[in-house]
């Protein structure tokens, strides 16, 4: 067996994906940058997917600036926003949920003498317009909230946020790179300034990213070099990833109807499951799925600790994700189930699910019965557990 | 990030559960940090005739707890107040840098197990108590 309930960490590249990309290996190989034939062949191509992300989040094709990925488009996007706008104001607004590559990069800007709040979200992992518009001084220059939760699934109400900072007119970005393809997006509509993604999220291949920044933006360029995208981002051009993250686009949102009926309809399915035949669990996020990721279960255990839970889970050819200190190899347990509330010795004892559009019931069924295998084998062997049986709690 | 050893161990772990008449248990970590052992032991005359662990933590936790009360059955008690945690790490050919707490982990819950023993017969402390944690 060899299932695979991590999606939200990584998706396999399509074959479709895949095979749009080849080309671009062998022979039309070269430079994008190039004046001959090569370089024409390879930019045709590059402008052909940057019009596949327009058209996929609402916006023109001159506003998408291709990137590594996702951590990339959130540092350039975020600091370039600072550095470009520090004159006007030094404040940041942000939430204590967002992906690492938010809050270490607020965080540096912290270092260098820039203020940032953190917002509270409540119990289910929001943030509300309302609190994004309290925060709002007269030197905040840049709003960033993540579009979707890649933990707990919570999408959040970017929309009214967007709107919130129209009116008072910041800056606002948002981390969408857990929701692209999940999500129904649209730059204009959603008051979107800037937007991070990256291909390997949605059945496109790692190393693929955009930063998605609205014309009339300014910002400083990320990398010093070349003149590549409009002399804002240099380097090479990844032809192939770039092809490949404009087919990922273009089938995500052409499938994401029938895509996300399918693993919203396994989700369900799993978290009834579950809740009906494990005691002692809490489920974690939002608890109205039409507010969370179609793919995303978050549950914690009680009594028992996440990693043995994935690594019980991974013995039974099963891949799921942690958010528990040991996981990770800090001593942390995750600051996002933190931030929402749930208890540290809770937190220690919980595991994200997220499927994926080749997911199967049987799968899920399978994952299911091993999964409460493992978590009354782990309870067995839990010096917490006999407790519950007798008298106290916890010790 | 596991070898080959700790995962062997972790999916068959020996020596789980706990001994009702014990002559000793050691219980040592906290939830807060994600790591909980607790090693009860049978003596008789000063030789571990049986040992057994629950543990709440990490598959490395379960590892070690399973390798350590393996390592003092048929041991005396002065020679289990011996075993160092890198001996349990060595017999599981090595554990990853931030796992080695667990092994520490797994020490002390042998200490502290035979300090009850010593505690309910009446004898002196064993030495470097003061170290130990119990919760």
């Amino acid at each position: 067996m060899r299932i695979y309930l991590d999606n939200s960490a990584t998706t396999y590249t399509d074959p479709e994906v895949f095979e749009a990309m080849k080309p671009y290996f062998f022979e039309t190989y070269g430079n994008g940058s190039s004046q001959h034939f090569f370089g024409r062949e390879a930019l045709a191509a590059i402008d052909r997917a940057r019009e596949q992300v327009a058209a996929a989040i609402g916006c023109k094709p001159s506003e998408v600036y291709f990137t590594s990925g996702g951590t990339e488009s959130d540092n350039w996007a975020i600091k370039g926003a600072a550095h470009a706008f520090a004159k006007k104001g030094r404040h940041i607004i942000t939430t204590r949920v967002e992906h690492p590559a938010v809050i270490k990069t607020c965080e540096a800007l912290e270092r260098e003498g820039f203020e940032v709040t953190y917002l509270d979200v409540d119990g289910e992992g929001f943030v509300t317009p309302e609190a994004v518009e309290a925060a709002i001084r007269p030197d905040t220059i840049l709003i960033s909230v993540m579009t979707a939760n890649n933990e707990i699934g919570t999408i959040e109400p970017i929309r009214e946020i967007g709107a919130v900072a129209k009116a008072h007119k910041v800056l606002f970005h948002t981390d969408a790179v857990q929701a692209v393809g999940n999500v129904d997006i649209d730059v204009v509509r959603d008051n979107i300034d800037m937007l991070s993604m990256s291909a390997h999220k949605f059945y496109g291949p790692k190393g693929a990213g955009v930063l998605y920044k609205r014309n009339g933006v300014k910002i400083e360029r990320f990398m010093d070099g070349g003149e590549q995208e409009r002399n804002m981002r240099a380097s090479t051009l990844n032809t192939p990833g770039i092809v490949g993250l404009g087919k990922a686009i273009e089938l995500a949102v052409a499938g994401m109807e029938r895509n996300n009926a399918h693993i919203r309809g396994l989700r369900d399915y799993f978290v009834k499951q579950v809740a009906a035949r494990i005691p002692h669990i809490r489920f974690n996020g939002a608890g109205d799925f039409s507010k969370r990721l179609p793919g995303n279960a978050n549950f914690s255990f009680e009594y028992i600790e996440g990693e043995s839970i994935l690594m019980r889970l991974d013995l039974a050819g099963i891949a799921v994700s942690s958010g528990s200190a040991c996981s990770s190899g800090s001593l942390e347990p995750s600051y996002v189930l933190l931030s929402i509330g749930v208890p540290i010795e809770l937190a220690h004892g919980s595991i994200r699910f997220s499927f994926g559009k080749s997911n199967t019931k049987e799968e899920t069924d399978y994952t299911v019965d091993q999964l409460c295998k493992t978590v009354e084998f782990l309870r067995e062997l839990s010096p917490l557990f006999k407790n519950v049986k007798g008298e106290e709690k916890y010790v | 990030m596991y070898n080959q050893k700790v995962m062997e161990v972790f999916a068959n772990p020996q020596h789980m559960g706990f001994i009702e008449d014990n002559d000793g248990v050691g219980k040592v970590g906290n939830a807060t940090c994600g790591d909980i052992m607790e090693i009860s032991l049978k003596i008789k005359d000063d030789v571990i005739t049986d040992a057994k662990f629950r543990t709440f933590g990490c598959a490395a936790a379960i590892a070690t707890s399973s390798v350590a009360t393996g390592m003092v059955i048929g041991m005396t008690v002065e020679e289990a107040l011996k075993l160092t945690n890198a001996k349990v790490v060595e017999y599981l050919e090595g554990l990853p840098p931030q796992k080695i707490h667990c092994s520490v982990l797994a020490e002390e819950a042998i200490k502290a197990a035979i300090e009850n023993y010593y505690e309910r017969t009446g004898r002196k402390k064993a030495d470097g108590d003061g170290e130990l944690k119990y919760v």
